[in-house]
């Protein structure tokens, strides 16, 4: 006869381990977080906002924040919506008639935080973005390039960005971001 | 690094953000298993590569993803003007008559990149260059 075994899964994250802090410079991984792709023409923009609890930016480069969920403008009519607490977005979306499209990219992401006074210059050194404070303010994102991968970027705080890349580029991210912050 | 202005980000972005899609209002035929070799060859392949004001597609694929069109002058690489994807061919006349008074390639200071205000005119500033 055949013994149940119980068989315990771990989710293993892209980044889990790996943080580091170089010349006041720190690089975490962010904590999960669902994540959807939203396309939308602008007359489905109202419905799909009440959906999401959140208006989603029609202006070029800017994000809105309510909560934990974040809506980043990525084109004219498309968006990333992030949501790291406890609400799914794409549950939230389930019931809009309206024509769209929103696809569950949670997995296909991860994120790394970057924060500290050199935050942008670690960035740019393969960004090629102006990230000062009056061309890239608080709440900027874009879909941008980092060395040879795309990200999404997010300025969280004056000194915080959020660097979305895909999963599998993760790792590429990370540590062109610590060489660079060995740089600064 | 050339910036090129995006039309749908509205502002300057780095050159390598964005791909060069060929050359622009090349109309496919309606009808396009009727078209005579010739005239197939021709809208397959040739293309007019002048010296001079050319009409080219654009694509933001790092940045909003959009397709555009821009005139640029093939002798001196300039960027004169860009428009969205749909909008009307503008006549070389036209394009040669307004010239940006910001353009990509002309050597803007940093403060005054990628804002509304230029930093000449902003009264107070936070440091940033």
């Amino acid at each position: 006869m055949v013994e149940a075994v119980a068989i315990t899964a771990k989710r293993r994250g892209a980044l889990d381990h790996r943080s580091e802090a170089i010349n006041g410079v720190s690089l975490q991984p962010a904590k999960p977080a669902r994540r959807v792709s939203l396309r939308v023409r602008s007359d489905g923009l109202a419905p799909l906002s009440l959906a999401l609890g959140l208006d989603l930016p029609s202006k070029p480069k800017t994000s809105v924040t309510a909560n934990s969920r974040s809506a980043l403008w990525l084109g004219p009519d498309e968006w990333l919506v992030i949501d790291d607490g406890e609400g799914d977005p794409i549950a939230d979306l389930a019931g809009v008639s309206v024509l769209h499209s929103a696809v569950d990219v949670s997995h296909r992401n991860a994120a790394i935080i970057v924060s500290g006074e050199k935050a942008a210059d670690v960035i740019n050194a393969g960004c090629p973005q102006d990230l000062g404070l009056q061309a890239f303010p608080v709440g900027a994102c874009s879909r941008t390039v980092l060395g040879k991968i795309e990200i999404v970027l997010l300025r969280t705080a004056p000194d915080t960005f959020r660097v979305e890349c895909w999963r599998s580029f993760a790792d590429y991210a990370f540590s062109y971001l610590s060489d660079a912050a060995r740089g600064v | 690094m050339l910036l090129i202005h995006c039309p749908y980000c509205q502002e300057e972005r780095p050159e390598i953000e964005f791909r060069n899609g060929g050359e622009a209002h090349i109309a496919r035929s309606t009808n396009i298993a009727g078209e005579s070799d010739e005239a197939f060859e021709s809208f397959f392949f040739i293309r007019t590569n002048p010296k001079g004001l050319v009409y080219e597609r654009w694509r933001h694929i790092h940045g909003c993803g959009r397709f555009f069109n821009a005139v640029r002058d093939s002798v001196t690489d300039k960027f004169l003007r860009v428009y969205k994807a749909g909008e009307p061919q503008p006549e070389p006349a036209e394009v040669m008559k307004t010239l940006p008074e910001h353009s990509a390639w002309e050597n803007i200071p940093p403060a005054d990149q990628n804002v509304a205000t230029p930093a000449r005119d902003r009264v107070s500033t936070d440091g940033e260059a």
